[in-house]
C-alpha cells in the first residue's frame, strides 16, 4: 500500500467515523427529547440540576463576570475619553455585555463547570455500570438521568448569562462612576435610552439559550458515548469542553449574522 | 420435569466479525439456581447480557417467561425487567445516593408505596443481608463485600421472578464470599426464583447450585447437577473443575515452536 492510499483510508475512515458519530449524536437528541417529558413531571429531578449546573456556577460566573466588566470599564473609558464621549461608558460597557460577552463568556464558562462537571458525572456512572444497573431496573437513564441534566444546564444557562451581565455591569460602574469619575446620571440614562429590549437583550437571551442547549447536549453525549474506562472518561471530558466552545464561538458567529444582518 | 422460565435453543451471538456465542442451547428450570461457568471471555456474561435483553441474538430463540425476549418492544422489555433483578460484578450502586436509597430506589420508581411502607421493605431486604445497620452509610464507606450485599438486597427488592448474578463472587474475601454465596442461596429459595449465575469460582459455585453449564469459546461444552460435575470425566470439566493449567484450555498461547522461533530469530 502506497503513501497515498494510506493517507485516503485514513482519512475516509476518519470522516466515516465522524459522519457516523453525529448521526448517532442526532438520534441521541431526538430520543432524548422524546423522553424529556419525565423531567417535567418531576421537579425534584429538575430542580437537583437546576443546583448542580446553576447555584453551583455563581461564584465563578459572578466573579468573572465582575472582572469582565472593571476591564470593560478601564478600556472603555480610555478609548472614549480620546473623543471626549466618556458619557457613553455606560451604552459601550452595557452593549459589549448584553449582546456578545454575557452570552459567550458565561457560555464558555459554563461549559468548563458545569459542562465537564456532568460528562465526568454521566461517563463515570456508566463506567461503574450504575446507566446499566438503572437500565435494568426498567429506569430507562436517557428519562431518569441525562434528560434532567439537559434541562438543568438549558435552563441554567440564560440566567447565568443574565447575571454574568448584571455582574459586568456593576463591575464598569465601580471604574467608570466610582474610581474615574463618570458622571453617574450620564451613565444610567445613556444605557437606558440606549440598549433596546428587542435587539439587544432578547438578543442576547436567544443566544445564551442555544448556547446552553450546545453545551448540555455536548456534555451528556459526551458522558453517555464515553468509552468506560478512566482513560475514556478524561478524554470525553477534553472534547466536552473543546467542542464546547468551538460550537459556542461559531454558533455566535452565525447568530450574530442573522440578528444584526440589518444593520 | 420441572417448567423451564428460560430456554435458550440454537442461539448464535456475534460483534460484527467476532462470533462470541454459538449454538447455545439451555433450559433454566423455574424455581432453581443455575450456574453458567467458564474461562474469562468464553461468554458467559454475553449470555447474561442476552437474557436481561441488553443486546439481540444474532439467530436462534431466546425466552424468558414464554416470551422471545429479542422480539419485546421498549415497554415489554421494561415490564420483563420489572420482574428481573440483576447483581452486577461490581455492585454498580449508585454513588450519589445511602445504602437505604439504593434499595428504595426501585421501590419509588415502580410502586405507589407511601414512604413509610418503603422504609419497611427496605429494613427487611437490609436485615435479609445482615446490613441493617448500615442503611444511612454511602456506598463510598463500605467494603467491597458489604458493596455487594447491599447490591444483592436492591436487586431483590420487587421480588423479582428471575435473578441474574454477573461474577458475584468477584474480589471478595473468603468470608465474604461464603456470606454472598449462602445469601443467593438462600434467598433464590425465599422468593421461589429462577436464579442465573454467571461464574468462575467452582467450589463456593458447586455448593450452592442446582445445576451447572460449562461453557468454553462460546459454546456449552458440559452440563450436569454438581455432584455430577465433581465427578465428570470430560476433558474440558475436569481441567476447570480441578484448576489444572493445561488440558483443552492451553497454557501456552498459540505460537511457532519455541525451536523455530528461536532458530529463526524472529519474533
Amino acid at each position: 500500500m502506497n503513501m497515498l492510499e494510506r493517507f485516503f483510508r485514513v482519512v475516509g475512515r476518519n470522516t466515516i467515523n465522524r459522519v457516523w458519530r453525529l448521526g448517532f449524536a442526532a438520534r441521541f437528541f431526538i430520543a432524548l427529547l422524546a423522553h424529556s417529558g419525565e423531567t417535567f413531571r418531576r421537579p425534584r429531578l429538575l430542580l437537583r440540576e437546576l443546583f448542580a449546573s446553576g447555584v453551583l456556577s455563581l461564584i465563578i460566573i459572578l466573579v468573572s463576570g465582575l472582572f469582565v466588566g472593571l476591564v470593560l470599564g478601564l478600556q472603555g473609558y480610555d478609548t472614549l475619553q480620546r473623543y471626549g464621549s466618556s458619557e457613553a461608558l455606560g451604552i459601550l460597557v452595557a452593549l459589549s455585555l448584553v449582546r456578545e460577552l454575557g452570552p459567550v463568556v458565561a457560555g464558555l464558562l459554563f461549559a468548563s463547570r458545569a459542562g465537564s462537571s456532568i460528562t465526568a458525572e454521566v461517563g463515570l456512572m456508566k463506567a461503574t455500570e450504575q446507566l446499566t444497573a438503572m437500565d435494568m431496573m426498567a429506569v430507562n437513564p436517557l428519562a431518569r438521568i441525562i434528560a434532567p441534566r439537559f434541562w438543568g444546564g438549558v435552563l441554567s444557562m440564560p440566567m447565568l448569562a443574565a447575571l454574568f451581565t448584571a455582574a459586568g455591569i456593576f463591575g464598569g460602574w465601580l471604574i467608570g462612576v466610582v474610581f474615574i469619575g463618570v458622571d453617574e446620571g450620564a451613565f444610567w440614562a445613556q444605557m437606558q435610552a440606549n440598549v433596546n429590549f428587542v435587539d439587544d437583550v432578547c438578543n442576547g437571551i436567544i443566544k445564551s439559550i442555544v448556547f446552553g442547549v450546545a453545551v448540555s447536549l455536548i456534555a451528556v453525549f459526551e458522558g453517555f458515548d464515553a468509552v468506560p474506562t478512566a482513560e475514556g472518561v478524561s478524554r470525553a471530558i477534553t472534547r466536552t469542553v473543546v467542542t464546547s466552545a468551538l460550537a459556542i464561538l461559531a454558533l455566535d458567529f452565525v447568530l450574530t449574522s442573522f440578528m444584526f444582518r440589518g444593520l | 420435569m420441572t417448567f423451564p422460565y428460560v430456554e435458550i435453543s440454537g442461539l448464535d451471538f456475534a460483534y460484527g466479525d467476532r462470533q462470541i456465542l454459538s449454538g447455545i442451547n439451555m433450559q433454566l428450570p423455574k424455581g432453581k439456581l443455575t450456574a453458567i461457568m467458564g474461562g474469562s471471555g468464553c461468554g458467559k456474561t454475553t449470555l447474561l447480557r442476552l437474557i436481561g435483553g441488553q443486546i439481540k441474538a444474532c439467530r436462534g430463540s431466546l425466552k424468558v417467561a414464554g416470551q422471545e425476549v429479542g422480539q419485546l418492544r421498549e415497554r415489554d422489555l421494561y415490564e420483563m425487567r420489572r420482574r428481573t433483578g440483576m447483581l452486577f460484578q461490581f455492585g454498580a450502586l449508585f454513588t450519589d445516593l445511602t445504602v437505604f436509597d439504593n434499595i428504595a430506589f426501585p421501590l419509588r420508581e415502580h410502586t405507589k408505596l407511601p414512604e413509610s411502607a418503603i422504609r419497611d421493605l427496605v429494613l427487611l431486604k437490609l436485615e435479609a443481608v445482615g446490613l441493617r445497620g448500615a442503611a444511612q452509610l454511602m456506598p463510598a464507606e463500605l467494603s467491597g463485600g458489604m458493596a455487594r450485599r447491599v447490591a444483592l438486597a436492591r436487586s431483590v427488592a420487587l421480588d423479582p421472578e428471575l435473578i441474574l448474578f454477573d461474577e458475584p463472587f468477584t474480589g471478595l474475601d473468603p468470608i465474604s464470599l461464603s456470606i454472598i454465596a449462602t445469601l443467593i442461596r438462600r434467598l433464590t429459595d425465599a422468593l421461589g426464583a429462577t436464579s442465573v449465575m454467571v461464574t468462575h469460582d467452582v467450589h463456593e459455585s458447586l455448593a450452592v447450585v442446582d445445576y451447572v453449564y460449562f461453557m468454553s469459546a462460546g459454546r456449552v461444552v458440559g452440563a450436569g447437577t454438581p455432584e455430577e460435575i465433581k465427578v465428570s470425566t470430560d476433558p474440558y470439566v475436569y481441567q476447570f473443575v480441578h484448576a489444572q493449567p493445561d488440558g483443552p484450555v492451553h497454557f501456552h498461547y498459540q505460537a511457532p515452536t519455541l525451536d523455530e522461533q528461536l532458530l529463526e530469530g524472529v519474533l
